[in-house]
C-alpha cells in the first residue's frame, strides 16, 4: 500500500468502534424486568469481530508507515474500561469512553446518535468497525453512522487498502468478492476473514495504563439525554421466551439410497 | 496488608496468556506430543507476543516486565502443554538470563535482542553424564589456545539445545584448578552451530515430548576468548544463582499441570454420565477433585511468595525451594487423579491427562529433584 494521502496530508486519524458483549460462550440472559441484556451476572469480553477491525486499524497505521493514529471509541459503562484498555494494549494510542447512566438500555438507532455525536468531535478519516456484535446481532451500524454523518458505508470488507484519499474493500459476498471504493473520510466495517488480530504483548500491556482514555458524558458530547436510554428508545422488547430445547435430528436409514437421502436433506437446508 | 492478588496488568497479561494458549497451544498439543515434534509455529507466535523477553529491559529487546510476569506465563502455557512451557522456561531462565545477568554490555547486545524476540533459542549445557545434581563434578574441559578456548566433552539432557533456531549453547567447563586444588568451572558462550559442535539424536523420553531435549558432544570446538560468560572460576556459582530463580519457574510451570489436570477433571466430570447422571455428582469424584484445586491453588500461593520475596531482594533460597517440591508434588499427584477420574480414557496418550500424567513426572527431578529441595529446606533449618 503507498502511503495514505501522498503528501497531502500527514497523518490519517482512525476511528475503531469497539463493544463490550457477555463472552461469547457464556449463557446469555434477558433481564424479566426492563427485558434488557443481563451484563452484570456474565464475563465480559470484546465484542470478537472489533478485535478484527482494531487489528485493520493497527495495520494501516504499519502500512502507512506510523503515520497515524487509532483511536478506540466504545460507549458502554464503567466496567467497558477493561475492554477499551485490551484495545490500547494491542497498539491503538488513545481512547474515548462515553458513558452515562442516561444511555443504558439505548437500542440500535440511539445509539448510532450518540455514537455519531461524539465522532462530530473527533477528527477522522476513517471509521473501522465489526461487521456484528455478538450480543444484540443488528449488523446495521455501520449503515446508520453513514446515514447520520453523511459519509459513505463500506460494509463487510475483507481487505482495505487506503490510497491517497480514497479508501478500497474487498467486500465479502456468498458467491465471491465486490471490489468498492469511496472517498475518505468513509466508515468501515469489517468481517472475521480480513486478519488475524495481534495478542497484546506485556509491553503493550503495560503501555496501555498511560494513554491518553476521555470519558465522555451525554452533556459532553451535545447528546441529547432525552433522545438515548430505555425508556425513549423507538424499539422496545415486548416479550420473550427462551430458546426452545433441541430437537432430536432425523436419522437417514440407508436402504441403498443414504447418500441421495442425505444429499436432499443438505439441499432441502440450503447447505448444498 | 498480605495481598496475593494480581494488579490489572498482571491479570491482563494472565488472561493474553490463557487465552493464547487455549486457541494457539492446546489444538495442536496432541499432534506435536504424538509425533514428538518442536512446535515452531507455536514458539514463533510466542516470539511475537515477547513472552520470550517477559523479565528483560527494553533496551535488549525485552519486555520490561519482571520474573513474576514470566511464571504467570507458565502458569497458563503449562496448563495445556508442558513442553511448551519448558521451552519457554528454559529459553528464558537458562538460555537469555546468564547472558543478562553475568554478561558484558557486548554480549547482551550481541545475543539479548535475538532471544528475547524468540527468533533464537539458547540452551544452558550444565549437566553430564555422570553427573545430575552433583553439578561440581563437570568433567568438559575449556583450555585457552592462541586465544582461544578449546572445548572438549559432552553434556546431558540439554533443553532447547538442537533446533532449527538453538543459536546459542552456554556450557559449563573445567578451566583449571583452584589454589585450594578443587576444579576451576567456568562458562563460556558457544555459538552454534559450530565446527566440532554435535547435538546427538533426541532422547526417547517418557514425556516433554515436544521439548526439544539432546546429548552434546563437544570435540576441539573453538570460540574467542572473549566468550567467557562472567568471571573465570565462577561458572558453577553463577549457575547455583540461576538454578535459585528457576526452581521458582518450575513451580508456576508445576502450578500450571496441576491446575490443568483440574481442568480437565472438571470438564470430564460434568459431561461423563454413569448410572444415569454425571459422575461428578459422586462424591467419590467430586471430593478428589476438590482436593486437587486445593493443591493447585497451594502450588500457586508458595510461587507466588518465593517470587514476591525474590524481587523485593529478600532471601527466597528455602522458599523456592518449598515451591518447587510443594507445587511438583501436586503436579504428580493431581496427575494421578486426573488420570484415575478419567477411568480407560485417561489411560489413552491422546487424552490431555495422560499427557499430563507422562509430563509431571520429570518435574520432581528437574532443577533440582524433591531430595535436593528437602536438603535445601534442612539445610536453611539448621540441620
Amino acid at each position: 500500500m503507498q502511503s495514505a494521502y501522498g503528501g497531502r496530508r500527514t497523518s490519517m486519524n482512525i476511528v475503531v468502534l469497539v463493544k463490550q458483549v457477555p463472552d461469547t460462550w457464556a449463557e446469555r440472559k434477558l433481564k424479566a424486568d426492563d427485558k434488557t441484556l443481563d451484563r452484570a451476572s456474565v464475563d465480559v469480553v470484546m465484542n470478537e469481530i472489533d478485535e478484527y477491525a482494531v487489528e485493520e486499524a493497527l495495520k494501516l497505521k504499519e502500512a502507512a508507515g506510523g503515520e497515524a493514529s487509532v483511536t478506540i471509541l466504545t460507549m458502554g459503562p464503567d466496567r467497558a474500561v477493561e475492554t477499551i484498555r485490551k484495545a490500547l494494549s494491542m497498539g491503538a494510542d488513545k481512547a474515548v469512553h462515553l458513558s452515562d447512566e442516561a444511555l443504558a438500555g439505548s437500542d440500535a438507532i440511539q445509539t448510532s446518535y450518540a455514537i455519531a455525536k461524539v465522532l462530530d468531535t473527533l477528527e477522522y478519516d476513517l471509521v473501522i468497525c465489526g461487521s456484528e456484535a455478538t450480543d444484540s446481532r443488528m449488523s446495521v451500524m455501520a449503515a446508520l453512522l453513514a446515514e447520520r454523518t453523511g459519509k459513505p458505508q463500506l460494509s463487510g470488507a475483507r481487505k482495505v487498502t487506503v490510497d491517497g484519499g480514497n479508501v478500497k474493500i474487498e467486500r465479502q459476498t456468498d458467491n465471491g468478492y465486490d471490489v468498492v471504493e469511496a472517498p475518505l473520510p468513509a466508515i468501515l466495517s469489517v468481517v472475521e476473514k480480513i486478519n488475524e488480530p495481534r495478542y497484546p504483548s506485556f509491553k503493550g500491556i503495560m503501555a496501555a495504563k498511560s494513554k491518553p482514555l476521555t470519558t465522555l458524558t451525554t452533556a459532553d458530547a451535545g447528546i441529547e439525554a432525552d433522545k438515548v436510554g430505555l425508556a425513549n428508545a423507538p424499539s422496545q422488547v415486548v416479550e420473550f421466551s427462551n430458546k426452545p430445547p433441541r430437537q432430536a435430528g432425523q436419522i437417514v436409514k440407508d436402504e441403498g439410497d443414504g447418500g441421495a437421502k442425505v444429499a436432499d436433506f443438505l439441499a432441502s437446508q440450503k447447505i448444498i | 496488608m498480605l495481598d496475593t492478588r494480581l494488579s490489572e496488568e498482571q491479570e491482563q497479561l494472565r488472561k493474553t496468556v490463557e487465552a493464547f494458549a487455549r486457541e494457539v497451544v492446546a489444538p495442536v498439543a496432541a499432534h506435536h506430543d504424538a509425533t514428538k515434534t518442536f512446535p515452531y509455529d507455536v514458539v514463533r507466535q510466542m516470539g511475537q507476543m515477547g513472552l520470550f523477553g517477559l523479565p528483560f529491559p527494553e533496551q535488549y529487546g525485552g519486555m520490561g516486565g519482571d520474573y513474576f510476569a514470566l511464571c504467570l506465563a507458565l502458569e497458563e502455557l503449562g496448563r495445556v502443554d508442558q513442553s511448551v512451557a519448558i521451552t519457554l522456561e528454559a529459553g528464558v531462565s537458562l538460555g537469555a538470563m546468564p547472558v543478562f545477568r553475568f554478561g558484558t554490555e557486548e554480549q547482551k547486545q550481541e545475543w539479548l535482542p535475538m532471544l528475547c524476540s524468540g527468533e533464537a533459542l539458547g540452551a544452558f549445557g550444565l549437566t553430564e553424564a555422570g553427573g545430575g545434581s552433583d553439578a561440581g563434578a563437570t568433567r568438559t574441559t575449556a583450555k585457552l589456545d592462541g586465544g582461544q578456548w578449546v572445548i572438549n566433552g559432552s553434556k546431558a539432557f540439554i533443553t532447547n539445545s538442537g533446533t532449527d533456531i538453538t543459536k546459542l549453547v552456554t556450557v559449563t567447563a573445567v578451566t583449571g584448578e583452584r589454589s585450594d586444588s578443587r576444579k576451576e568451572i567456568s562458562s563460556i558462550l558457544v555459538p552454534v552451530p559450530a565446527k566440532g559442535f554435535t547435538a546427538e539424536p533426541s532422547y526417547n523420553k517418557v514425556g516433554w515430548h515436544a521439548s526439544d531435549t539432546h546429548p552434546l558432544s563437544f570435540d576441539d570446538v573453538r570460540v574467542p576468548e572473549e566468550n567467557l560468560l562472567g568471571v573465570r572460576g565462577r561458572g558453577y556459582a553463577n549457575f547455583l544463582h540461576i538454578l535459585d530463580e528457576g526452581r521458582i519457574a518450575i513451580s508456576a510451570l508445576s502450578t500450571g499441570a496441576a491446575q490443568g489436570c483440574v481442568d480437565e477433571s472438571v470438564k470430564y466430570a460434568k459431561q461423563r454420565e454413569a448410572f444415569g447422571k454425571p459422575i461428578g455428582q459422586n462424591q467419590a469424584i467430586a471430593f478428589k477433585i476438590a482436593e486437587m484445586e486445593a493443591r493447585a491453588h497451594v502450588a500457586r500461593c508458595t510461587y507466588y511468595d518465593a517470587a514476591a520475596r525474590m524481587l523485593v531482594g529478600q532471601p527466597f533460597k528455602k522458599h523456592a525451594a518449598i515451591a518447587k517440591l510443594v507445587s511438583s508434588n501436586a503436579a504428580m499427584d493431581n496427575a494421578r487423579d486426573a488420570t484415575q477420574i478419567h477411568g480407560g480414557y485417561g489411560f489413552m496418550n491422546e487424552y490431555p491427562v495422560a499427557r499430563h500424567y507422562r509430563d509431571s513426572k520429570i518435574l520432581e527431578i528437574g532443577e533440582g529433584t524433591s531430595e535436593v529441595q528437602k536438603m535445601l529446606i534442612a539445610r536453611e533449618l539448621g540441620l
